[in-house]
């Protein structure tokens, strides 16, 4: 009888990388559910508008790489990259914006590197970052959470649309009508006021720990990534390192000077930290790859996070801290590298 | 079960790590169950035993289990179903009265190798073992891979001579402490061991409980195991005083020790959805695949792989006309695998780092391997890579990394082939040119010292010289 000849092992592959962004998908969906209930229809628009030009970045770059598009398209990571940047924007963004962001990242940050698995920076970030730089202006118009007590102008359904398609409101509306600081920006123009974290914290829009509506997303966002911890898509590694990192110096700040420095809960619940742990910091491609050379990328995050927040020009630094420790990955990567068994401390064979 | 003695036994001659050995017998001889019918033959190897008694028909190249599949010489005894041993001798001596390099030399012709799938003659590896200073004999009753179960059966049905056999090894390597290694999901085998263990109450004798992890059946593996020692990069558990055996090996040393039964059967798992009945069957070596299969119930219709071996490292043949051989320890006749889809760039998720039993970042191997740089891949420990393919098990983006690593091996051990080349080279080089001039310096010597001798004798020497010539001359003339 004769047989089919094959290389070992013979056990098929347990694991798929279109599979994994899947999941990361799908644990963004209760966050994203969130989003929308309290910041309006907006995300989605934006979610839209990303996806579309995240898929053209990647299908014209493949063309031009020469490359099958669609087995580009087929492993799930463009979508993720658009989600992530659906995440990072406000709710009320026109269409341009997100698509500069959503070809820079694709096209400059990750194809220009070699596409998926060779980009040395976070697409999303990166694009995220170029928005910020290009159009700071469209950053700022965050609305209010909806909350009953919140004094405000909502937009309707199609008003955002219009805004999203237009850039332009309503004529019964004006940007100062319909936008409201967020928190990490009352925090920072508060204390740049003089003012006492016991008074910021008293304003509507604080909630229990971070911002009101806010630190909701947060927790959902962190059942998403509970989530793929169990499914082993994560590693606790990143997560944990973001969190000591940005907690521990939060802390000792707070205690230093409660007065003029908010708690760790508002830095953890405040702004994207949450995202970051779970969804950004632990893209594998851009991130350190050893367990200890994780755990240092993961703090160093936190700690860049912290500083910017702190010191740093703008409210939040998650954009930056990544896309800078996405810079130190190859030292780190070099300085962690494990203990092969049997070799000696210098990492010689003996 | 036992296989019968079946029509015909392909015995190849190289069945060990090592030279293969030298066929001693004829075409047309008949050969005895147990007769000596080829002989180590070079510094490393095993003889080979007539696994059952009948006609040597021819001495040919026959498909093997081997990598690439070619064949390799083999003697094909055709069987009379007799099976008449040879004649033993009256009573073998109790193995404590022989002295251990009698007992070693013993070993030697038992034709017996390591029975986990290394196949090292185990008498060379004891004789290796001597020159160190041992604290422990490990038995390794850790099955190989997943699927095999082999160890398991031979432990449940044979513990006594497993035992003995460790028994053996202590004596002649003066070790004072054993650690039989067996899997706690093993109930029976365990029971067996504790069991016997009882029955000899011999202290030195210790049972040791291990996970069922794969690959912790690997020999520095096991050896970490149980110890907690590394055993050195390129180096091998006696230099940190561990002696690993396989329980098939004490079993086999036991036989031929105790019973002047060499090597000539094993116990070898059949398993997978290609044959009718899986089962672990004690076949003669030199059975083909064909015969045992045909044994267990034949092929079942999902029978398109044959591996010899384990899912995970065994080697995929494409004939059943393969011979079971000393290191067969499963069959596996399997359906095709399915197709995990298309290889895609790593993502560097670092899961293949996360199960690599030696801790390498096979990641970054694969990255020094795919641009061929010799010296990374050397400081990353591709050498110290054991094949157990767990990193292609769990990669996302399906990139066949062991293969890979197999020829990132293949060529480095090219690379150091040419690189000892030149330098021989260039030695052989250097060593003509520093030939030549010392030829040259000692006629440069030899005329100096002829022309002074010619002027110091003076005119008189010279004319001498000449008349000689002069008569030479003539007298050729």
């Amino acid at each position: 009888m004769k047989f089919v000849r094959h290389e070992a092992p013979y056990v098929a592959p347990v694991a798929d990388v279109a599979s994994m962004m899947r999941q990361v998908l799908f644990a963004l969906v209760p966050a994203g559910l969130v989003h929308v209930w309290y910041f309006g229809p907006g995300f989605i628009f934006n979610l839209i508008v990303a996806s579309i030009f995240c898929i053209a970045g990647e299908v014209i770059m493949m063309r031009i790489r020469g490359r099958s598009p669609a087995k580009a398209l087929s492993d799930y990571s463009a979508l993720v990259t658009a989600a992530l940047l659906a995440f990072a924007l406000p709710s009320l963004t026109p269409w341009w914006v997100t698509a500069t962001g959503a070809l820079f990242g694709i096209v400059v940050a990750k194809h220009l590197y070699g596409g998926l698995g060779f980009n040395v920076f976070n697409p999303a970030m990166a694009g995220y970052v170029v928005i910020l730089v290009a159009f700071p202006m469209y950053l700022n118009v965050w609305v209010a959470p909806r909350m009953g007590d919140i004094d405000y102008q909502y937009l309707s359904f199609l008003q955002t649309l219009g805004y999203t398609l237009t850039g332009t409101l309503p004529d019964s509306a004006t940007i100062d009508a319909i936008s409201r600081a967020t928190p990490l920006d009352a925090m920072k123009s508060g204390l740049n006021n003089m003012r006492t974290i016991a008074e910021i914290r008293a304003l509507p829009l604080m909630g229990d720990f971070g911002g009101r509506g806010w630190e909701w997303i947060g927790n959902l966002t962190a059942v998403g990534g509970f989530w793929l911890l169990i499914r082993k898509i994560i590693r606790w590694h990143i997560p944990v390192g973001v969190g000591i990192g940005l907690l521990l110096p939060a802390t000792i700040m707070y205690l230093v000077g409660p007065d003029s420095n908010p708690g760790p809960t508002f830095h953890l619940f405040g702004g994207a930290t949450i995202l970051c742990a779970f969804f950004i910091a632990t893209d594998p491609v851009s991130a350190a790859t050893s367990p200890k050379g994780r755990l240092i990328y993961g703090i160093g995050i936190g700690i860049l996070i912290y500083a910017i927040r702190r010191w740093g020009a703008y409210a939040d630094g998650v954009a930056f801290a990544v896309l800078l420790m996405n810079m130190a990955v190859p030292a780190i990567d070099y300085l962690t590298r494990p203990h092969i068994v049997g070799h000696d401390e210098q990492g010689q064979q003996p | 079960m036992d296989v019968p003695v079946p029509g015909q036994l392909v015995l190849p001659i190289g069945q060990h790590v090592g030279d293969p050995a030298q066929p001693i017998v004829g075409i047309g001889e008949y050969v005895l169950k147990g007769q000596l019918i080829a002989e180590v033959h070079g510094t490393l190897g095993a003889p080979v035993h007539a696994s059952s008694s009948g006609k040597v028909v021819s001495i040919e190249p026959w498909p093997v289990a081997r990598r690439f599949g070619e064949p390799a010489p083999c003697i094909v005894i055709e069987c009379d179903g007799k099976d008449r041993p040879v004649e033993l001798a009256e009573i073998a001596p109790a193995f404590d009265e022989l002295p251990p390099d009698v007992l070693l030399q013993k070993i030697l012709h038992g034709g017996i190798v390591g029975l986990g799938g290394a196949v090292f003659p185990t008498a060379q590896k004891l004789m290796q073992a001597t020159t160190c200073d041992l604290d422990y004999l490990l038995l390794n009753g850790v099955e190989c891979e997943p699927y095999i179960s082999c160890d398991d059966v031979l432990m449940r049905e044979r513990a006594a001579e497993v035992l003995g056999g460790a028994q053996i090894l202590m004596h002649a390597l003066s070790i004072d402490q054993c650690y039989i290694v067996v899997e706690s999901d093993k109930p029976e085998a365990l029971h067996r061991l504790a069991e016997v263990m009882a029955e000899l109450d011999d202290e030195r004798l210790v049972l040791k409980l291990v996970p069922t992890i794969y690959p912790s059946g690997g020999e520095d593996q096991l050896v970490q195991l149980v110890t907690n020692l590394e055993v050195p990069s390129a180096g091998l558990p006696t230099d940190i005083g561990c002696l690993v055996q396989n329980v098939g090996t004490a079993a086999a040393i036991y036989d031929w020790i105790h019973d002047q039964e060499p090597l000539i059967s094993r116990v070898t798992t059949i398993t997978g959805n290609g044959v009718a009945a899986p089962m672990n069957v004690r076949a003669r070596i030199g059975t083909t695949v064909a015969d045992v299969v045909n044994f267990v119930g034949g092929y079942t219709e999902h029978a398109s792989q044959l591996i010899m071996g384990g899912p995970m490292t065994g080697k995929s043949v494409n004939t059943d006309r393969v011979p079971l051989v000393k290191a067969t320890n499963c069959v596996l006749i399997m359906s095709e695998t399915p197709s995990p889809g298309p290889e895609i760039a790593c993502i560097r998720c670092g899961e293949c780092a996360a199960v690599c039993p030696v801790q390498l970042l096979p990641q970054q191997l694969f990255w020094y391997a795919c641009a061929d740089d010799e010296k990374s891949l050397r400081s990353y420990g591709l050498t110290d890579c054991i094949e157990c393919g767990c990193c292609d098990l769990v990669c996302p983006s399906h990139i066949p990394l062991t293969a890979d690593f197999r020829k990132a091996k293949g060529r480095i051990r090219e690379l150091a082939d040419e690189k000892a080349r030149a330098v021989r080279a260039r030695q052989r080089f250097e060593a003509r040119n520093e030939r030549l001039e010392r030829d040259k310096r000692q006629r440069e010597q030899e005329l100096a010292r002829q022309k002074k001798h010619a002027k110091a004798a003076g005119p008189a020497a010279i004319a001498e010289i000449l008349k000689r010539k002069q008569q030479q001359k003539e007298d050729e003339d």
